[in-house]
């Protein structure tokens, strides 16, 4: 690690003075560079990061306050979108990647997916007025059987996002080895190695540029969907064990994040609803991680270059879809944003699903609110399990049910 | 001088059964390249075209397609790109076969040159954002 250099209270001590020394995770390479990695340690408060793709782990909580008489909501829909109620009589939780219910899904293959969780949550964010439709049993203390009225997010007490994973810290390669064109969340796939997709932000990727969670943990104040959000927990799947290179990056996916914020501060912009054709619907979060300059280590970490990120190749047609673990190679980002990569003998061009030009836009946004609006950087209150943590991703251990066993523990 | 020309052709349900597009060839020495085609007797039918041959011959031929009820249109106004809607992901630019849709660097904002396409469509299917539209 060497020597501290600064401490989170300096560093927001200099943020309160406007005199915070703030860059991107892609400018502050440049700047190493030239100047050497102990002079810009030395030089540089914090390094912003960014990344808005898909995120399908995504989801929103609100309560839409009490209906005379009350009502106790079983079964709710917003425009459509089914609306999980089993809580509290007027919470409820939607799900980014549920569909209209009118929605023909892939029966004629590939679906459209026109509208779903993550459009609705990109039209309430709007300010929009959205259709609630909602049916119960009723009780002796919430009689109300039906409801059905236009809500709106600036009627609502509490609405926030939830997102359970977000912000996966590297991502497979998608490509396709059969002789059909595929549809997957990391887009359409042309058959015979025809095209690759892939995800990551990379370089300016938060949990790339620090990939032993050293500062982003629970509690760290971040840049959720154009608002100020928080990391909640580790994101589902957070799998912090497997191989890295020798930079530390983990060759794979790896650390997960999940994260929570204030729809009501949020942006349209910055929250977007997806149809991914063939696979469903999504929501494209915009999130964006600051990273104090402790010491030299972590500056180390935050002038990661994308040629010095691998990812797996993987065959959407079948590995990924049967769980073989079969990779067929390992790229790095600069090829895969350059736009093409060599997999099997064959040059195949590459897309991405996520935007790095909005991902690069938030980490200049959030640069912004460091250095002018006093955004300050938090102390995790709990650090995020680590590679030493045994903390690991395990497929489920399938156990079939048959005649007369339920398989529960007794 | 010779030039290129990509057309969409739109069939009334009467011109459809007549072998009126080797006419081009035949009575005006154009060479053709069918993109696309969506021609059944009784329907309306659509083709999309590149027409190659000396331009005062191209017009010529589209007149007498004109002539016999065939809709033309340029192939640009087909396929559009919504800007407002498009988060500049790129995952069109992995599909398309011309480069009609491309990866701007160092900005990283998708770029559409309408004159490369070829009204393919894959990247109506693969846009996450409804940012590409037919109009066909």
């Amino acid at each position: 690690m060497g020597e501290t250099l600064r401490s989170y209270e300096e560093i927001n001590e200099k943020i309160r003075e406007g005199k915070a020394v703030v860059m991107t995770a892609e400018e502050v390479i440049d700047l190493v560079a030239e100047k050497g990695l102990e002079r810009t340690a030395r030089e540089v408060d914090v390094v912003t990061t960014g990344t808005f793709g898909a995120m399908c782990s995504s989801g929103l909580m609100f309560n839409i306050g009490h209906t005379k008489p009350r009502m106790k909501i079983a079964e709710a829909y917003l425009n459509g979108v089914l609306t999980y109620g089993g809580l509290a009589a007027v919470d409820l939780y939607l799900g980014a990647t549920q569909v209209a219910k009118d929605d023909p899904l892939n029966k004629v293959h590939p679906g459209e997916f026109k509208y779903g969780g993550g459009h609705v949550i990109q039209d309430l964010v709007a300010g929009k007025d959205i259709l609630l439709e909602a049916s119960s049993y009723g009780t002796d203390d919430y009689p109300r059987k039906k409801l059905s009225t236009w809500i709106n997010i600036r009627d609502l007490n509490q609405i926030y996002l939830f997102n359970p994973r977000n912000a996966y810290q590297n991502y497979n390669v998608a490509v396709n080895c059969s002789d059909k064109m595929i549809y997957t969340y990391l887009g359409l796939l042309l058959p015979h190695l025809g095209n690759a997709g892939f995800s990551s932000a990379g370089q300016l990727s938060p949990l790339l540029n620090d990939p032993y969670y050293r500062t982003i943990g629970v509690g760290t104040k971040i840049f959720l969907g154009g608002g100020e959000g928080y990391v909640a927990w580790q994101g589902t799947q957070h799998d912090p064990s497997g191989a890295r290179n020798e930079r530390g990056i983990p060759k794979g996916g790896a650390g997960t994040l999940a994260v929570i914020g204030d729809l009501k501060e949020m942006s349209p912009d910055w929250l977007w609803g997806l149809s991914l054709r063939g696979y469903g619907c999504s929501l494209a979060v915009g999130l964006g991680i600051p990273i104090p300059i402790l010491d030299e280590e972590m500056l180390y970490f935050c002038s990661i270059r994308d040629e010095e990120i691998e990812a797996p190749v993987v065959d959407y047609s079948n590995a990924y879809p049967n769980g073989t673990g079969e990779v067929l190679g390992y790229v790095n980002y600069g090829d895969l944003r350059k736009g093409r990569i060599t997999v099997q003998g064959k040059e195949i061009p590459t897309a991405s699903i996520s935007s790095y030009v909005r991902a690069r836009e938030i980490a200049e946004i959030l640069k912004k609110w460091i250095a002018e609006d006093q955004f300050t950087l938090t102390v995790p209150v709990l650090a995020l399990p680590g590679k030493e943590s045994g903390v690991r991703f395990r497929n489920l251990p399938e156990r079939p049910y048959s005649n007369g066993q339920n398989g529960m523990r007794r | 001088m010779i030039e290129t020309r990509k057309v969409v052709l739109h069939f009334p349900q009467m011109a459809v059964d007549r072998p009126i597009v080797c006419d081009l060839a035949l009575h005006f020495g154009l060479s053709f390249n069918i993109l696309r085609a969506s021609i059944s007797p009784h329907h309306e039918g659509l083709m999309v075209m590149e027409i190659i041959g000396e331009s005062e011959k191209n017009e010529e031929g589209l007149q007498y397609l004109r002539e016999r009820g065939v809709e033309i249109q340029p192939l640009s106004q087909d396929i559009k790109k919504v800007e407002e809607k498009c988060i500049h992901c790129g995952t069109c630019v992995g599909v398309c076969s011309t480069e009609a849709l491309f990866m701007e660097r160092p900005s990283f904002k998708v770029r559409y040159d309408e004159g490369k396409c070829i009204a393919c469509e894959l990247c109506v299917l693969a846009c996450p954002t409804h940012a590409m539209e037919a109009l066909f």
